[in-house]
């Protein structure tokens, strides 16, 4: 079991704040966008499976609808033709989420410096936690879930709201 | 051991003339060399003559020898008789000033995806295909990346040292 956030307890009642509670909510419900191109792909799936199950980190429900997710993770190379379609399924996510992207191929174009390969999703996309690897390992890729729980947990609630995440936005040309 | 088609060599000569060039047997697969003009007529002949019979296509695709001036582009086609199982390989060079060929797919509608992989990583334009554009590189690329002039790695990499990666 977790630790409770700071509030007044009573008999029958527990007052917080909000920014503490939906923190915690949404820290312990990060349901996944498994943007699975190459073999870290596979690692997630061994990630998401029985071994080192994602789900006890509630992170029960990878759905492949980008309305529905909080968390991109993007695994895999990913070409330069292909990168439109990680744009516009970012775009398409509600707010709050986060980007993960896994693997040396999503990080920096990994061994492949080559004419077809995007050199890192994050020259399209904003992201948040990197893991390296090629593949990770499924611990590795669980840590990095942690510290997007890490980051999800400490957000301030109006954050998304902010000017300073408007900017981060149009930086990458989403206005 | 696979069957060559050696023996068939002195029936293709007869039947294509003067449009082959050369023919040569590497590795258990006979080469044949032809002219860029006539190579779709040699395919076909290579296909409908009952004797020879290459009535599968296996592949298609392009190569690029910058120092072979004059013939620098070049079409190579695999084709394979199923029935006695005898493989054959058409090459055709031509300058990369004139990169123009007759399309295969008049003859083997697989031809289709393959002539445009050939077109899309080396520049050659098959005439009379029904959809000449690129396959599987990004549409803006802006250049055809097989040909050996043309840089392999991205050069937008700001991250690298170019010292201890040659480039």
């Amino acid at each position: 079991m977790g630790q409770a956030p700071e509030g007044i307890q009573g008999s029958g009642f527990f007052a917080t704040s909000f920014e503490k509670v939906i923190a915690l909510a949404r820290s312990n419900s990060l349901w996944p966008l498994p943007f699975a191109t190459s073999c870290c792909g596979i690692e997630f799936m061994a990630t998401m499976a029985s071994t080192y199950d994602i789900a006890r980190f509630g992170s029960e429900r990878p759905s492949f609808s980008p309305r529905q997710a909080d968390m991109l993770m993007v695994m895999g190379t990913i070409a330069k033709k292909m990168a439109p379609v990680v744009r516009q399924v970012y775009e398409q996510m509600a707010e709050p989420k986060w980007v993960m992207a896994v693997g040396a191929c999503a990080s920096s174009g990994g061994i492949f410096d080559t004419y077809s390969v995007l050199q890192g999703i994050d020259k399209i996309v904003p992201v948040d936690v990197y893991v390296p690897g090629c593949p990770p390992r499924p611990e590795q890729i669980i840590d990095g879930l942690m510290r997007v729980q890490h980051l999800a947990k400490n957000e301030p609630l109006k954050y998304r709201d902010s000017d300073e995440y408007k900017k981060l936005l149009s930086g990458y040309g989403f206005d | 051991m696979t069957q060559t088609a050696t023996e068939l060599v002195p029936h293709i000569q007869s039947l294509l003339g003067n449009d082959l060039l050369d023919a040569y047997l590497s590795y258990d697969m006979t080469t044949l060399v032809v002219k860029s003009n006539a190579v779709i007529n040699a395919l076909k002949t290579l296909k409908e003559d009952e004797k020879l019979d290459f009535h599968f296509m296996t592949d298609l695709c392009g190569v690029h020898y910058p120092t072979n001036k004059g013939l620098e582009l070049g079409v190579v086609y695999h084709l394979h008789n199923f029935k006695t199982n005898i493989r054959i390989r058409i090459e055709t060079f031509f300058s990369e000033l004139d990169p123009r060929l007759e399309t295969a797919t008049t003859l083997w509608p697989a031809a289709n995806w393959m002539e445009r992989e050939t077109y899309d990583f080396y520049g050659i334009i098959f005439e009379g295909h029904p959809d000449l554009r690129r396959i599987l590189n990004m549409d803006d690329l802006g250049m055809f990346p097989m040909l050996k002039y043309n840089p392999l790695e991205d050069q937008t990499r700001t991250d690298k040292n170019d010292k201890m990666f040659g480039r």
